[in-house]
């Protein structure tokens, strides 16, 4: 969703509060933004009253009710040292009274309620803990060193954000301490857990009892204890449960209860781990998980399955020769029809196991294949194509939070190596990248990832900082391909660290360019390396020299969106043959840049500038020489721009402010340089200038053209299908605001479009010209459903050169296999093969009745 | 006698959807952008199922906010500032157009809305799908003209026509129109290759 709403409610608590005002509203949702507090009705939405406390300037932390009272207090912090409470009639808003005390030593800024009339606070340095009494006459603070309390010391506390009823959790580091406050207003320790990882909030069940949940870690168990608060020593439930080890730790617990068949108090907990995943446990099991850590997903890459070796199957087979033996007895069953339901169960899924769809193995069209996703917990999934299950998933440990690496996340994910010599005894595996911390100059961590086992190969940390990383076209020997980081102070580190990857680089170092763009100052610039490192021992590092920059003019320009080929796209031709007979050269370099700046006025919000006043350029950049090979202006346009780069041909997507509607233009560039050199006979003669050389100074004559069309939707992704040998036409996916993704004929974005074309150019397969993009609903590719949330679409070749497998992501995943001109080197799946051997059969039948027929006339007219 | 119910209903609706589509001035420093989603299915008068509806997104600005709709169909946006704005629906099986809005300072209460797709003005924000999404292809039934249509069908056809009606034609055929036929294609002797292009038979 957009970050607007979400801004506001980052600064905004949500309170729920049972009051029953009037019989036909409901109960009210207290909500605090923007300094304002505001009554809402649950059941219609209405805003009951609205109370501006933004005078103030107070930070209201907790909105209390009293049980059985209309009043609610509103506490918070003005500054980091002063308390405020106001208390408000709950029915009409109104403010009853206002009470505000300064604490000397500051807060550190949480505020938890403990009992109806205590909160408890740390104080600035996180070393003692303050208990505040708000609802009688003064504000009262009494100060409580840890070390009072708790014998040790530990360091800072961290307040958990559990509501216990007058007791509080404290965490130390590793350590967990219960704290009960007295009615006095004093200070107990209940008790101290080391492993403890979360306490859920106290939940009230029969008779006023209330109960909560502690999950601990032990080994490979989780043990969950349901304790009650007012009885530490009383267990209501222990329950050990074995968990994954791939699911990290426990972040959140959340309980409720239920009746059990015998009448009793059961208790159900769904847990929050640390990999994003939800469980619900009950009776020491675990009912259901949810893998919601997929719903967040940063980077996708994929790797081929392995190849069928001939003989593992009757190893695996001895291996295991009870399974296999109880399988047959299983399948014996099924078919004697003695079978009942379980075994049925277990048939099916032995059935699926072994289906074509499911297989682990590679398959002759390359459909089935292993998507490799990093998500944001720092997980890395492989997910099979086939049927989408998880084949392995592997907490990184390496993006897991440690004492160096506090808010640690994962950047990217790179193939590092695919053996296609070794395919037999060698697994692929890939490289991840990711940051300490969220600002780009934080240390790197990598990690090498085996794609068929799931397991770490092997780990570095904490080296220098990554600003970009770039995979070279070379591979070594054990084919790794070679990799640069470029780190802040645009030093270029290799990796794999060995002798021989220097040895190849050192081969190429000349070769070897690249560009950074610099959205904020305006800049993009081109690299190429130069020489070691000075001053370091580091052989695996190398200086940059800057080659070449374009500014752009801050003032009028912003670049907002930039867009290159993907390195592995295959281009099958680069001649195309148009209509009268003629040929165009497609220019094809895989040094293009696209860069789209708008003018800084209306790159932000819509409906904020003039149309005269906004301005959208595009420009295509050689990123080799810096050189602009060509420059267009939009007047009165405006982004945001999405664009996708294929080929020869570049489509962005952007809103013209003057028609008030999206706009798709298509830029095509050609090659002029190849249109002196079709006469046969210079070539053979040999006065063709293919072989003059590329100079920075020469101007490549290159041709554009391009054409605009409206279309309907805003979009969030765009991305082109992509083949195995680049001859199947392209169709662009479009990910529009509805969460769909619309499959556009290449076609209807082709510049050469008229409005009557000629007969040639009609055979040549050019349409009509159109002001606006047809979207036809069969085209959509998700059909009738939505990917939730939709961020990126992701195309991959098939080994089948009419198929494009997509992978969309965003809240939802979404994968499906697309023949973007129809699957015309296999038979569809509607293949009628009954009627082929139908026609088989009646073809040989009647071969056999004519030729019976006509012997017997033969004979007759023998006869006659 | 049947249309005076629909007249009304249409009558009350456009009583409501006046109240209601317009622009309120709020205390903050925008404006107000109340409107509705109307969908009538297909054939049956009224709103399509609830949960459909509920599914029904309203983006303002492509993607600034987003807003969900009420059960019966309106939707706001507050603190929407002066301006142009761009409006659309996202509803799964339906197209909308997109509905330009111009917000204006100068005189607040009034809307101003442009469906973008035909530039029809909307006298109030009442939103109705351009037409219904059929998202799969309707898979043809069988019937025997595809069959014969198909390789196989055209291949058997093609068989039983050689079977059946060449030995008719040979039988029809003149015996000696046959014979003068053969004895010209003796004389010629094999057709060379020259006299079957274009060019060779305009030169011979």
């Amino acid at each position: 969703m957009s970050l607007g709403p979400m801004m506001q409610w980052m600064q905004s608590i949500l309170h729920w509060v049972n009051v029953n005002l009037k019989a036909n509203k409901g109960n009210v949702i207290l909500v605090f933004s923007k300094g304002c507090l505001h009554a809402v009705s649950s059941i219609d939405g209405e805003v009951l009253w609205e109370k501006d406390l933004s005078a103030e300037s107070i930070e209201v932390q907790q909105i209390i009710r009293p049980l059985g009272s209309d009043m609610i207090y509103a506490v918070g912090f003005v500054g980091s040292s002063q308390f405020d409470a106001y208390q408000i009639n709950a029915k009409n808003g109104e403010l009853v009274k206002h009470k505000s005390a300064d604490f000397p030593d500051g807060f550190y800024g949480d505020l938890l309620l403990v009992s109806s009339d205590i909160l408890v606070s740390l104080d600035a340095t996180r070393t003692s803990l303050v208990t505040i009494d708000f609802q009688k006459g003064e504000i009262i603070f009494k100060k409580t060193h840890v070390s009072d309390i708790v014998d040790e010391s530990f360091g800072t506390a961290v307040l958990l954000p559990s509501e216990l009823s007058g007791m509080f959790a404290v965490r130390f580091n590793t350590l967990l301490v219960f704290i009960k406050v007295t009615i006095e207003g004093k200070l107990e320790v209940v008790d101290k857990i080391t492993n403890a990882a979360a306490v859920s909030d106290a939940l009230s069940f029969s008779e006023g009892q209330q109960a909560f949940a502690l999950v601990e870690h032990v080994d490979r168990k989780i043990l969950l204890t349901m304790k009650l608060v007012h009885d530490w020593n009383s267990d209501l439930l222990k329950e050990s449960i074995a968990m994954d080890l791939q699911r990290g730790m426990v972040q959140k617990v959340f309980i409720n209860t239920y009746i059990r068949t015998d009448r009793s108090q059961g208790f159900r907990a769904l847990i929050v781990m640390e990999d994003h995943s939800l469980l619900l446990l009950q009776q020491g099991e675990i009912v259901w998980s949810r893998e919601e850590g997929l719903a967040s997903v940063i980077d996708v890459t994929t790797s081929e399955l392995p190849v069928e070796k001939k003989g593992i199957l009757v190893v695996k087979v001895e291996q295991s020769l009870f399974e296999w033996l109880k399988g047959h007895v299983l399948k014996l069953k099924g078919t004697l029809m003695l079978a009942g339901p379980e075994d049925i169960a277990a048939i099916q899924g032995m059935r699926l196991k072994s289906s074509e769809k499911s297989k682990m193995t590679r398959d002759h069209n390359g459909f089935w294949k292993l998507l490799i996703v990093l998500t944001k917990a720092g997980k890395l999934y492989a997910l099979h194509t086939g049927d989408g299950r998880v084949v392995w998933s592997l907490l990184l440990p390496s993006l897991r939070e440690s004492g160096s690496c506090k808010r640690p996340t994962g950047l990217s994910v790179y193939q590092w190596q695919v053996p296609h010599h070794h395919a037999m005894d060698e697994n692929p595996s890939v490289l991840v990248v990711g940051r300490c911390r969220p600002n780009w100059d934080a240390p790197v961590a990598l990690s090498f990832v085996d794609t068929y086992t799931g397991k770490e190969l092997k780990s570095m940390g904490l080296i220098h900082s990554c600003a970009q990383v770039i995979p070279l076209p070379f591979t070594d020997s054990t084919e790794q391909r070679l990799h640069l980081l470029i780190d802040a102070e645009k030093h270029a580190h290799l990796y794999p660290r060995t002798s021989e990857a220097i040895g190849i680089l050192q081969h190429e170092f000349s070769n070897i360019y690249w560009y950074s763009v610099e959205a904020d100052n305006g800049i993009i610039r081109g690299h190429v390396l130069t020489s070691n490192c000075i001053g370091m021992v580091d052989e695996y590092c190398f200086t940059s020299r800057e080659l070449w920059s374009i500014v752009f003019p801050s003032e009028s320009e912003k670049i907002i969106a930039t867009a290159t080929r993907k390195l592995n796209e295959v281009v099958h031709t680069q001649a195309k043959a148009i209509a009268d007979q003629d040929v165009m050269y497609k220019y094809i370099s895989k040094n293009l840049l696209f860069v789209a700046t708008s003018a800084p006025k209306a790159s932000g919000e819509f409906g904020m500038a003039q149309p005269e006043e906004s301005c959208l350029v595009v420009y295509l950049i050689d990123t080799v020489t810096g050189r602009i090979l060509h420059r267009m202006t939009h007047h009165g346009s405006q982004g945001p721009v999405h664009a996708v780069l294929s080929e020869n041909w570049v489509v962005y997507h952007y809103f013209n402010l003057r028609a008030h509607r999206y706009e798709m233009s298509v830029m095509e560039i050609y090659d002029q340089s190849w249109v002196d050199n079709k006469d046969v006979w210079k070539l053979v003669v040999g006065k063709h200038n293919l072989t003059s050389p590329i100079s920075l100074y020469s101007r490549p004559a290159v041709v554009t053209k391009s054409q605009s069309y409206f279309f309907t939707h805003s979009v969030k992704a765009i991305a082109v299908t992509s083949t195995a040998k680049g001859i199947t036409s392209k169709q662009l996916l479009i990910g529009t605001i509805g969460d769909q993704v619309l499959a556009l004929d290449k076609r209807y974005l082709d510049p050469r479009r008229s409005l009557d074309p000629t007969q040639a150019e009609k055979e040549e397969g050019i349409i009509p010209l159109t002001d606006s993009l047809p979207i036809i609903p069969q085209s959509y590719v998700t059909h009738a459903l939505n990917v939730e949330g939709l961020r990126g679409i992701v195309t991959l070749p098939a080994k089948l050169e009419s198929t494009t497998l997509v992978f969309a992501y965003g809240v939802d995943i979404f994968f499906t296999r697309i023949a973007p001109s129809r699957t015309y080197d296999s038979l569809t799946e509607d293949f009628s093969y009954a009627l082929l051997l139908l026609t088989i059969v009646a073809l040989i039948a009647a071969i056999f009745v004519t030729w019976i027929m006509s012997e017997r006339k033969e004979l007759q007219e023998k006869w006659t | 006698m049947r249309s005076q119910p629909v007249i009304l209903v249409l009558l009350v609706h456009l009583c409501i959807s006046s109240l209601s589509s317009s622009l309120a001035i709020s205390p903050g420093e925008g404006y107000t952008v109340n409107g509705r989603v109307k969908i009538r299915s297909m054939g049956a008068q009224g709103l399509v199922l609830p949960g459909k509806l509920s599914n029904i997104k309203v983006v303002l600005n492509g993607g600034q906010r987003v807003t969900l709709l009420r059960p019966d169909g309106y939707f706001s946006f507050d603190n929407v500032p002066a301006g142009t704005h761009l409006i659309e629906v996202d509803a799964i099986g339906y197209f909308f157009s997109p509905v330009r809005v111009d917000v204006s300072a100068r005189n607040p209460g009034k809307v101003q809305a442009t469906l973008t797709e035909n530039r029809r003005g909307l006298s109030e924000l009442v939103l109705e799908p351009l037409r219904e999404e059929q998202y799969y292809e309707i898979r043809e039934p069988f019937s025997l003209m595809s069959v014969v249509k198909s390789p196989m069908g055209l291949m058997m056809g093609f068989m039983l026509v050689v079977m059946f009606l060449m030995p008719k034609l040979m039988e029809n055929m003149d015996p000696e129109e046959m014979r003068r036929a053969q004895e010209e294609m003796r004389s010629q002797g094999v057709p060379s290759l020259a006299s079957l292009l274009p060019g060779g038979a305009a030169r011979s």
